[in-house]
């Protein structure tokens, strides 16, 4: 072993896995960070050296806080190494042995698992090896996925599933799909939270620890315990989460890692539907049937990473209902209904804004916001009314604050909004009055933006 | 350093330009063409002309069926309107361009790490003109040679091939996507065509390879195919061959 590498000091062996081995190096600016090197040689999987070719492969293509750095990869004599950038936080493993933790925390826990998983998906990867120990929880970035032996990257070959016939993943975990050699599906790390969340909230996998065929093949056709049996303090609206990250179908679970980190951020717009309220898992019979649809399904091909996140747009609507315009009202109805029309696992997210009152220090004004609230969630429904789009794919939010472009700039943030949709002021002595909203969040908003114009009246001649 | 592979220009005079011109965009110092530089086109002069002038300046050119067939023989093995450009084409060709199209070689070994091999159709024969649809064929192809990695053309189509397990896994290469190549494995690389795509993208297809930094990208470029057709159908060659480049089919 050299002790130098790419100009690394190396100092001392941090950990071995079944697959690979971890070193400490210091850079030449004195630097912590980790070497890692595959083992090879007699007795090693033969899966171990394509999938660390796979890790060099993925890693050099991501960036954005939620995976490590990779600084540096080659290869020498002793085969091939990536110095990667030493993450810190502990592993979310070591939070799980605490299982099962209050809601509000598995919640917490999952939105970051969530986002970290969205933002890989995002670079058309699929992880594919998600377990608590591939999560470390950084204080200040929030999650940080590593290990990405398994990974499959859309544009990529796909050199680790090219390795093996068999399954790839963590036995707990893994998904039904992936049983079955289908890679490349989001969808599969979906399922994937899903488990992580359940043993969260229960402290123990949906379906064990699966170390007989039995227990990983029975997730193909039969449902874990409901949550709520296992631990009662589990809310409805956490099963109703959990459960549907872990469908059997992946069509399913949530259509991308966006809408769940987006239902664990807001557990009060989650629709509970039976699957929340359930306590007892489906029959045999209802086995029987997946059993049967497996079979008539096998050998669909999953859409790349990409694709399947560009057929789930999450859309947020803008809407000022304090100056209420009809003609602008029906004009954003038409353009959601437009924006939504080829998609089929779109979410869409009605904002409105609250401005601060000035009484609020006051009880009494604490009591008017309250309604003021109330009555600009309904205005939200009233105004989604028309769109007769299903309830369950429809948020609604009233953000409080005096500068409305800021706050719809900063909520497409974090529910990592794919399109905001927000209508132009008509008037312009309104406009001049009040500054363009839209204008601002054109040119500050994270995705892209559609303002929308009512048509002109003829008595605007 | 990055070298652009174009093959199967098949005279088509505006694509090969679109190529080129991409291909310098993208920092490309070195070329290889493939083979096929004529037949099916209107323009064998003016892609010969361009051919040949990157030669003289060290590009690395091989012979392709269509090349052999404008030189003359039977072309029993070619389909009626392939023979049939090809006697447009040798009617063409004055006697120097003959000369050059003669004396390219069947294929060029490129050292490295991995080492290259460069090929019109098969490195297993390569005057039989075998067609790799498969991984037998590609198989075949890689027994036949000890580069780690081969650039072919010859199916019209990009695609790539690499080693797993001791077999060949295909994949379809994204455009614009860089593939890195391990010299753990061995690969093959098909280039698509320059001239005349045929998988439903009429855009030309060529490759463009970073030796220093073991990438492989498959590029497509729109280019002018209305006037390329034009062309054909003015030039009195067959109008199916002008239609299929509209199609890029």
């Amino acid at each position: 072993m050299n002790s130098l590498v790419a100009d690394h000091q190396v100092l001392e062996p941090f950990r071995a896995g079944s697959m690979a081995e971890l070193f400490v190096v210091a850079s030449p600016d004195g630097e912590r960070r980790l070497l890692k090197r595959p083992k090879l040689g007699f007795g090693s999987h033969p899966a171990c050296y394509a999938g660390f070719e796979t890790e060099q492969m993925i890693l050099a293509r991501l960036s954005g806080p939620h995976v490590p750095r990779c600084h540096a990869q080659g290869e020498d004599d002793a085969g091939p190494w990536l110095i990667l950038e030493q993450v810190a936080g502990p592993s979310l493993e070591a939070i799980a042995a605490g299982a099962p933790l209050p809601p509000a925390e598995v919640a917490r826990l999952g939105l970051l698992l969530a986002d970290a998983l969205h933002a890989l998906h995002r670079q058309d990867v699929v992880h594919h090896d998600l377990t608590p120990a591939h999560v470390l929880l950084d204080p200040a970035r929030g999650a940080v996925l590593i290990d990405f032996g398994l990974a499959c990257h859309g544009g990529l070959p796909d050199l680790a599933g090219a390795e093996t016939d068999s399954a790839l993943g963590a036995p707990a975990i893994i998904a039904p799909e992936q049983l079955l050699g289908r890679r490349g599906d989001p969808r599969s790390d979906i399922y994937a939270a899903g488990a992580i969340l359940y043993r969260l909230a229960t402290g123990r996998y949906p379906f064990g620890d699966a170390r007989n065929a039995w227990d990983m093949q029975r997730r193909r056709w039969f449902d874990p315990v409901p949550p709520r049996r296992l631990n009662p303090d589990v809310p409805a609206w956490l099963q109703e989460v959990v459960l549907r990250c872990l469908a059997v179908r992946p069509e399913r679970r949530y259509a991308s890692a966006a809408q769940l980190a987006h239902d664990l951020a807001h557990p009060d717009q989650v629709a509970i539907g039976a699957r929340g309220r359930q306590a007892r898992r489906g029959g045999l019979r209802l086995a029987l049937r997946r059993w049967w649809a497996e079979r008539a399904l096998a050998g669909a091909v999953p859409a790349t990473p990409t694709l399947q996140l560009e057929r789930a747009p999450h859309v947020l609507v803008a809407i000022d209902t304090d100056h209420h315009d009809a003609a602008l009202a029906a004009a954003l109805q038409l353009a959601v209904r437009r924006l939504v029309a080829h998609d089929p696992h779109w979410r869409i997210t009605c904002i409105g804004v609250l401005e601060p009152s000035i009484v609020t220090e006051q009880e009494e004004g604490a009591e008017i916001e309250r309604s003021l609230h109330t009555a600009q969630l309904a205005a939200l429904h009233h105004w989604a009314r028309p769109l007769e789009l299903p309830r369950e794919r429809l948020r609604f939010h009233v953000l409080t604050g005096g500068d409305a472009a800021a706050l719809i700039v900063d909520h497409a943030r974090r529910a990592h909004a794919d399109h905001i949709v927000v209508g132009a002021r008509g008037s312009s002595a309104l406009r001049r009055f009040l500054g363009s909203v839209s204008a601002r969040v054109v040119a500050e908003a994270p995705c892209s933006v559609t303002v929308v114009r009512a048509p002109f009246a003829p008595d605007a001649y | 350093m990055k070298r652009a592979i174009l093959s199967d220009i098949h005279a088509n005079l505006e694509a090969l330009t679109a190529c080129l011109a991409h291909a310098e965009r993208q920092g490309a110092q070195a070329y290889a063409f493939l083979g096929d530089l004529v037949g099916y086109g209107a323009d064998p002069h003016a892609c010969l002309d361009l051919v040949r002038r990157h030669a003289a300046d060290g590009a690395i050119v091989v012979r392709g069926n269509h090349d052999e067939a404008a030189l003359g023989g039977l072309c029993a093995d070619m389909s009626f309107i392939a023979r049939e450009a090809a006697v447009w084409t040798r009617g063409q060709l004055a006697p120097d361009e003959r000369a050059f199209l003669a004396g390219l070689p069947d294929s060029v070994a490129h050292a490295g790490a991995p080492a290259q091999l460069f090929v019109h159709a098969s490195a297993n024969r390569p005057t039989e003109w075998e067609y790799l649809a498969g991984t037998n064929a590609v198989a075949r192809c890689l027994a036949a040679t000890d580069a780690g990695l081969v650039f072919a053309g010859h199916v019209h189509q990009p695609l790539f091939y690499f080693s797993a397990r001791g077999r060949m896994t295909a994949f379809a290469p994204q455009p614009g996507i860089a593939v890195p190549i391990s010299t753990s494995r061995r690969w093959l690389a098909l280039a698509g065509s320059v001239g005349q795509p045929r998988d439903g993208n009429p855009a030309a297809s060529y490759l463009l390879y970073d030796d220093a930094l073991r990438l492989l990208t498959n590029h497509r470029v729109p280019y002018d195919w209305l006037r390329a057709a034009d062309k054909i159908r003015a030039a009195g060659l067959p109008a199916s061959l002008a239609a299929r480049l509209e199609h890029g089919a």
